[in-house]
């Protein structure tokens, strides 16, 4: 019960202070496991590679297997629980306040400057994902030749499914399980 | 009642479907809640997800709770964040359970070289989508593309560069340059 408790406190404060996405939980997971023990590092470096091959953000998936490896089924319910509430108290605070300011020019104007901003990260983290999923940058790094650095099959899937999902409005849901089956056959 | 289960259902599905981290939400958000429902503009997606970033918290549950606060209130931003968590919890405490080698295993690995391609496919169609809205002048050229390039090469945290952005448009609201 205890350790429950303790849970639900060591969730909450990374929540509410890990600021900026997922990644950003991960040095109060660090703190955590060497304060309290619950988990080991190396529990923190599987649990990437997990969060990586499953959908959900990554600091909830952390927060759920914490949570199931010091206090089973009910640990990870109540340390996923306790890491979503700030967002869910800070973020009504902020609508609340929105909904009243949301038309002053001051608002509109800093709107003006953030939705760009936001744009360009958006972006920035597509490119991201596009570095390890349509370059070879291991393998250009082994041989130096430029003509490997393309990921060329990869590119091409890239093409096809985008071009799908643009002219035939597929759920996204079935874009991600298609490309899960052709992944597995393919193995890119 | 049906409405808010309808906010658990849709996040749950956005959930499903947000492989990769945040970011990834944005493709499942923009045609479920605002194309199909309805629920909030493409502006408003934006404006949430730079909020999300400099506020405490997981930015795919900060989203979820502002298009539920808008549409039913306090009780609907709880419910979509719930419906946003419950695919994870379910899909995590059953690896945790029993597969701890998950992320090891050959079908997994060869289904996310996949997946990540489609992820690939599917940002940039969000990034296109939200490009017309956004990046609309010379000064958001600027913006988007100072943000873009700052976020890949320099080690500054996202906090300080939506902070900076949101300076950048007050300023420009206060120099009168653009009326909007």
């Amino acid at each position: 019960m205890m350790t429950l408790i303790q849970l639900c406190i060591e969730f909450f404060k990374t929540g509410l202070f890990a600021v900026g996405g997922g990644l950003a939980t991960l040095p109060f997971l660090y703190e955590m496991s060497e304060k309290t023990g619950w988990f080991t590092e190396q529990d923190i470096l599987n649990l990437i590679a997990i969060s990586e091959s499953t959908p959900g953000a990554i600091g909830i998936n952390m927060a759920t297997y914490a949570g199931y490896i010091t206090e089973g089924v009910i640990g990870g319910i109540m340390a996923t629980l306790a890491l979503a509430c700030p967002s869910i108290i800070v973020i009504i605070l902020i609508s609340k306040f929105l909904d009243r300011f949301k038309d002053s020019p001051v608002v509109q104007g800093i709107f003006q400057g953030l939705r760009p901003a936001s744009t360009g990260l958006i972006a920035a983290a597509g490119l991201g994902v596009a570095k390890l999923a349509l370059l070879n940058l291991d393998v250009y790094e082994a041989t130096g030749n430029l003509t490997d650095i393309l990921d060329l099959p990869s590119i091409a899937y890239a093409v096809i499914i985008f071009v799908c999902m643009r002219k035939f409005k597929l759920h996204t849901l079935l874009c991600i399980g298609i490309s899960a089956v052709v992944g597995i056959a393919v193995g890119f | 009642m049906k409405e808010l289960m309808e906010l658990f259902w849709v996040f749950a599905q956005i959930g499903v479907g947000t492989f990769g981290g945040g970011y990834a939400m944005l493709p499942m958000l923009q045609r479920e809640v605002v194309d199909k429902r309805g629920w909030a503009t493409e502006e408003e997606v934006m404006d949430y997800y730079a909020i999300g970033q400099c506020t405490p918290g997981i930015i795919a549950i900060n989203t979820a709770t502002f298009v539920g606060y808008k549409r039913k209130g306090l009780s609907g931003g709880i419910l979509a964040s719930l419906g946003f968590l419950f695919p994870s919890i379910v899909i995590i405490t059953l690896i945790a359970a029993f597969m701890q080698n998950f992320a090891e295993l050959t079908v997994v690995s060869r289904a996310f070289s996949g997946i990540r391609i489609c992820v690939c496919a599917l940002i940039l169609d969000a990034v296109l989508r939200l490009g017309k809205k956004s990046v609309v002048n010379a000064v958001s050229v600027v913006i988007f593309a100072v943000i873009l390039l700052l976020s890949l090469f320099s080690p500054i945290s996202t906090v300080w560069l939506v902070i900076g952005a949101g300076v950048c448009g007050y300023v420009i609201y206060l120099t009168g340059g653009k009326k909007k």
